[in-house]
């Protein structure tokens, strides 16, 4: 009994120990920002790796997600005979909702998780206290223009997934299911509001970008320094980070649609 | 008078560490050492896996931080200099990791050009001859496109002592730069720390417990044990040392100061308690 209470208050002090050390990495990486103006090459190349490879997975989603939103919102909008405000449902979900979360859910899995494991290996090889012994920090010179690049992405790829998005979802309502071509989107430019929706949702992920990077990147800095340490280090990435990203969704939209 | 002690009194030496401790997770690696590194010589910090080799080398490169004591290179106490300064000192210190830690996304040109192109506004052309030169001088100027996956061990421990030698620095700090070499290799790198030292007027720091390769070229050896150090001369003072914990790092015997069997209770009672 008492050994399982020590445990635990073991694990709880180890946890805030971990959550400290992660707000002082993002302290300094904030600091060394300057870093991303005096370097523009290094963010272009993690600009690279981050969002452009991450392209095809987001807008594959994308269509899926939005020919399931086609039939689902078909299906529910014919039985109270609106079927023609289908676009404004898609679009609706996909820009204020499933834009931002799933693309971060997936940058996290494909993204997230190839940053952490790539910091990882550089401190499990030394690399980045030889950086540190060549007297270049390691935080500006390889997290600064990672975190950016993951911040800067998101919401281009969110944009992506929600454009992919409303044409998966034309394509089922419009032309498998006979949704008036012109109401779908004279409906969806009505009613969708740039303030309200848009811009909401480019807020969110800009957030969601900021938080699923810099999670991979404390994991990959603080991973114990062997190849078990960072697998383990990898898997806590995606779990964490799609925690974070369903709970700070609920805290946004609460914040931006809840009055 | 060998030339160790011939170099005396009148130049201070380089690194001065006083009184250093410093303990992880509770257990003391350091307790109190003093040592002193002459400039323009090899010297050797020698003792057995787990002493804390590779701690004291970060210790002096202000990668860690002491418990106490003080460690002072070129006259500058490491631990109470500025990010700044300490970056600035890091500069005239290169140090070669045991792994070479070269950056795997970048060639062996690359990787060598690295300390140019961060701290100096050096033209693409002579930043180029300078690799050739570093590069010459290790014999790998033939590999310079090979990605460090591509290298052996011993040559990407070639490539990395061409990238710490890049901004010509003043000392280098090398982490068993022998470990897990064949022989031939072996011999190269063991010329090289002494050729390297020689023609550039450098400092070397060698930490190694290859006993035959380093006393064949360090100017002055420590042996550290047991958190202290234990020894301090040259080969053939510290050759001929009788004291236990020395002679049995030196001669490799299995049992002595450092015990062959890990702290355990006696066998009869842990087979009993087993049936
Ligand atoms: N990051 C670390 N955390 C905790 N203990 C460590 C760490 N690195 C090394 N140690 C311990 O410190 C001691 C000295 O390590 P090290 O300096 O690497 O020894 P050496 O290089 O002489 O083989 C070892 O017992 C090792 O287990
Ligand atoms: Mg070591």
């Amino acid at each position: 009994m008492l050994d399982a209470l020590a445990h635990l208050g073991r694990a709880g002090i180890g946890a805030i120990r971990r959550l400290g050390r992660g707000h002082l990495l993002a302290a300094s990486m904030l600091l060394g920002s300057g870093e991303v103006l005096r370097r523009p090459g290094l963010l272009v190349t993690q600009l690279h790796s981050v969002g452009v490879l991450s392209l095809v997975i987001v807008g594959v989603s994308g269509l899926f997600v939005g020919m399931v939103l086609g039939l689902q919102g078909y299906h529910v909008l014919s039985q109270f005979g609106s079927a023609q405000s289908l676009g404004v449902v898609v679009a609706a979900s996909l820009v204020r909702e499933l834009g931002p979360v799933v693309a971060a859910l997936l940058f996290a899995g494909r993204a997230g998780s190839a940053l952490t494991a790539e910091i990882g290996l550089m401190k499990a090889t030394e690399q980045l206290s030889g950086l540190e012994m060549m007297a270049v920090d390691p935080i500006r010179r390889i997290l600064v223009p990672r975190l950016y690049a993951g911040f800067l992405a998101m919401p281009v790829l969110a944009a992506l997934f929600s454009a992919v998005g409303v044409l998966g979802g034309w394509f089922v309502g419009v032309g498998l299911l006979g949704v008036d071509d012109g109401a779908f989107w004279s409906q969806m430019q009505a009613k969708i509001d740039f303030h309200e929706d848009v811009v909401n949702g480019v807020v969110k992920s800009l957030v969601f970008g900021f938080v699923c990077t810099w999670i991979a990147l404390f994991q990959g800095y603080d991973a114990v320094p062997t190849s078990a340490g960072v697998g383990r280090a990898t898997t806590r990435t995606v779990v964490h980070s799609s925690l974070a990203v369903l709970g700070l969704d609920f805290v946004l939209t609460a914040l931006m649609f809840g009055d | 008078m060998d030339r160790s002690e011939a170099q005396g009194e009148g130049t201070p030496p380089l690194v001065r560490i006083r009184n250093l401790c410093f303990s992880r997770e509770g257990r003391p690696i350091f307790d109190g050492v003093d040592l002193d590194i002459p400039r323009g010589r090899v010297t050797a910090i020698m003792g057995p896996s787990g002493t804390g080799k590779t701690t004291l080398l970060k210790l002096i490169g202000g990668q860690l931080r002491p418990d106490a004591g003080s460690v002072e290179v070129d006259g500058r106490n490491v631990h109470a200099l500025g990010k700044r300064d300490l970056y600035r000192l890091r500069m005239r210190m290169g140090m070669l990791f045991q792994s070479g830690a070269l950056l795997t996304d970048l060639d062996v040109f690359e990787n060598v050009a690295y300390p140019l192109r961060e701290h100096t506004r050096l033209p693409e052309s002579a930043i180029r001859k300078l690799v050739l030169l570093k590069l010459q001088a290790v014999g790998l100027r033939g590999a310079r496109r090979l990605m460090p996956s591509e290298l052996s061990g011993g040559m990407a421990r070639r490539v990395a002592l061409a990238r710490a030698m890049a901004l010509d620095p003043m000392m280098i700090l090398y982490d068993e730069p022998f470990t897990g070499q064949d022989p031939i290799s072996m011999g190269v790198l063991v010329r090289l720390v002494r050729r390297l030292n020689d023609a550039s007027r450098l400092t070397s720091v060698l930490v190694s417990h290859d006993v035959q390769e380093t006393a064949s070229i360090a100017d002055l050896i420590y042996v550290i044990s047991a958190g202290r150090v234990v020894a301090r001369g040259t080969a053939q003072e510290v050759m001929a040392s009788d004291s236990p914990g020395v002679r049995q790092f030196l001669q490799g015997l299995p049992d002595g100061p450092v015990a062959f069997h890990y702290p355990a209770p006696p066998l009869a009672q842990d087979l009993l308690e087993a049936a």
